[in-house]
């Protein structure tokens, strides 16, 4: 029977039983998965548009209305011209990343594949760890990438205006636009795999993003300060600044830090909860 | 080989499973038969370890399916609920089970020709047909060329020709020795396909048989008989050791391990009246019916039978030939 036979031949067995290593499969796995569906490609496609453009447009702006610009705006230039000039692509570009965090883990559950995820990699929370690891490096570096580009045009577009030195001491706010995407997207990532539904999750995100993170900053007093600061995303984004602002509490490195551990404690929620829940 | 001890689960206060043991035997084509809502998927879940059990174990040549090295390589299964992202081709879908499994990429493209999707491997499975799914998820099961396949309805949107197909390959992966698990609520489709049946109701064993012995047992002979002698009809029958029971109608009798010609005999001989006597043969389905009518989560419960007319035959029998067992 014409069927049977090739059912019959069996696979050759590459690195059957020998030991190979097991989360390097995953790992190759989880990344065939990510470069397979058009969502990884859109999103990475607006990040990689909107990062520099925003880079682009608002120095531009900046440089085309200076005379008009009152002095607290000249004075914030001056101070952190880097960070101005990262902020406005950081802040539009997160989005595309957040969003592509949360598709690459709840759709899984949107669209029943985590059975077959979960049937192959029955070891979940290694699933977890390779899709992880492969999520925040390929973003890791898509965003040094718009980050260092989206800083030279923005550095080229304020040239009239004044020099912009990348020092020593100032790569950390470059490099740190492309540690924060990484970051958020594990952030996201997380979050999708405890929401398991794709539209809740990106509205959840999407609310802090844009919404928490800054209406936090309105409540008074010592409380609102500790809020502010230690709010996930707030947190992660001072790793792009010089200087923080008064009322955040912590270094930039620290608020990073801050961000990191959120997100490896809603990993581990995470991981604990796709263990004992029903696929 | 899959053996599933005192198994149960529980949704809140619903026992989906109710300790349940059964074995799967290599060699063999086992149907796992119930209606829907018996239990059926929520089993295999718990054997392929996507559900955790409220008690009991399942377990595959001896171990549980989460310390299987390599799972696809020991047990393939197609769920009945669909496990593809549709965006994806069915080539990268099987890809990427393949290398979790250290299978190589050629056997993608082999499965994917075995169950015809050769044609259509780079196209992304949203386009795909209840058939075409069902196709892809078996050449999923296959991928790793597993000694033991667990199928939640393969049949199901599958067309006359595939269903044939299905049939065959189940067939043939059986007599190399492979441990076929299938499930379905069709009786028929179980008769023709298994070798042998395990019948849940309410997350309960119902039956566990040779599919030979269940056709034995469950689809009796029996006779119909009307009479206005009942009992002197009935005193006679069970002196023979044939065992008789009532009917819905007053007047009628179902006899059974006897035969239309004997009871004839025995009425002359005795000198009975007899008005009606018609041998009787519940279909395979009808015994699968009664079997798990009791025990199906959405059993649509009849009001009470009307006085007249006389009820259907096979409702009488088939009561009468499952008492009597």
């Amino acid at each position: 029977m014409a069927a049977s036979q090739g059912v019959l031949a069996p696979p050759v067995a590459d690195g059957a039983g020998t030991g190979h290593s097991h989360f390097g499969r995953l790992l190759l796995a989880e990344w065939t998965k990510l470069r397979s569906v058009r969502s990884t490609y859109w999103s990475l496609i607006a990040l990689i548009i909107v990062f520099p453009f925003f880079c682009w447009l608002f120095p531009y702006l900046t440089v085309a209305n200076w005379k008009q610009a009152t002095p607290t705006q000249q004075a914030n230039l001056m101070l952190d011209p880097i960070g101005q000039v990262m902020a406005p692509g950081q802040y539009i570009g997160q989005l595309s990343i957040a969003v592509l965090g949360v598709m690459v883990s709840a759709s899984e559950y949107s669209t029943g594949m985590i059975r077959s995820t979960l049937l192959a990699s029955p070891h979940r929370v290694r699933m977890l760890a390779a899709k992880s690891v492969v999520f925040f490096l390929l973003v890791l570096v898509i965003g040094e990438v718009v980050s260092f580009v989206g800083f030279f045009i923005g550095r080229q577009t304020l040239k009239g205006l004044l020099t912009v030195n990348l020092n020593s001491g100032d790569i950390r706010q470059v490099a740190g636009g492309g540690l924060y995407l990484a970051m958020l997207g594990l952030f996201a990532l997380v979050l999708g795999s405890l929401i398991r539904h794709v539209a809740g999750a990106i509205t959840g995100i999407v609310a802090l993003l844009l919404v928490v993170s800054g209406l936090i900053s309105l409540i008074p007093g010592k409380a609102g300060k500790y809020l502010y600061t230690y709010e996930p995303t707030n947190a992660g984004f001072a790793i792009i600044a010089k200087h923080v602002p008064d009322n955040f509490l912590l270094s930039p490195w620290e608020g990073y830090g801050v961000f990191a551990a959120w997100t490896a404690a809603l990993w581990i929620l995470a991981a604990w909860l796709l263990v004992r829940r029903d696929a | 080989m899959i053996e599933v001890k005192d198994l149960v689960k529980k949704y809140g206060g619903t026992t989906a499973v109710d300790h349940l043991s059964f074995t799967v035997a290599p060699g063999r084509i086992t149907g796992f038969l119930g209606p829907n809502g018996a239990g059926k998927s929520t089993t295999m879940r718990l054997i392929l370890g996507l559900d955790r059990p409220s008690g009991g174990t399942a377990l595959i040549d001896g171990r549980l399916y989460h310390d299987l090295r390599d799972p696809l390589r020991h047990v393939g299964a197609l769920l009945e609920a669909k496990a593809v992202h549709g965006g994806r081709t069915a080539f990268n879908h099987l890809l990427y089970l393949a290398q979790t499994q250290g299978v190589p990429k050629r056997r993608v493209s082999e499965v994917l020709d075995l169950v015809g999707l050769g044609a259509v491997a780079r196209k992304r499975t949203k386009g795909f047909s209840l058939g075409m799914g069902q196709r892809l998820g078996i050449a999923a099961a296959l991928l790793a060329d597993p000694k033991i396949l667990i199928l939640d309805e393969p049949v199901n949107g599958l067309d006359p020709e595939g269903v044939v197909w299905i049939r065959e390959l189940l067939k043939a992966l059986a007599a190399d020795g492979r441990t076929i698990f299938v499930s379905s609520h069709l009786m028929n489709e179980m008769a023709v396909t298994a070798d042998h049946l395990i019948v849940i109701g309410r997350g309960q064993l119902q039956a566990d048989m040779p599919v030979a012995q269940f056709i034995a047992q469950f689809s009796d002979s029996a006779v119909l008989v009307r009479t206005p002698q009942t009992a002197e009809f009935r005193a006679a029958a069970e002196q023979r050791g044939w065992s008789v029971t009532a009917a819905a109608e007053d007047g009628m009798l179902i006899v059974t391990n006897s035969t239309a010609p004997l009871i004839g005999e025995l009425a002359a001989e005795r000198g009975l009246v007899l008005h009606e006597l018609t041998p009787q043969r519940a279909s395979l389905e009808e015994a699968y019916m009664e079997l798990t009518r009791e025990s199906g989560e959405f059993t649509h419960h009849p009001s009470p039978p009307p006085p007249s007319p006389a009820p259907s035959s096979a409702d009488a029998l088939a009561s009468g030939g499952l008492d009597g067992r």
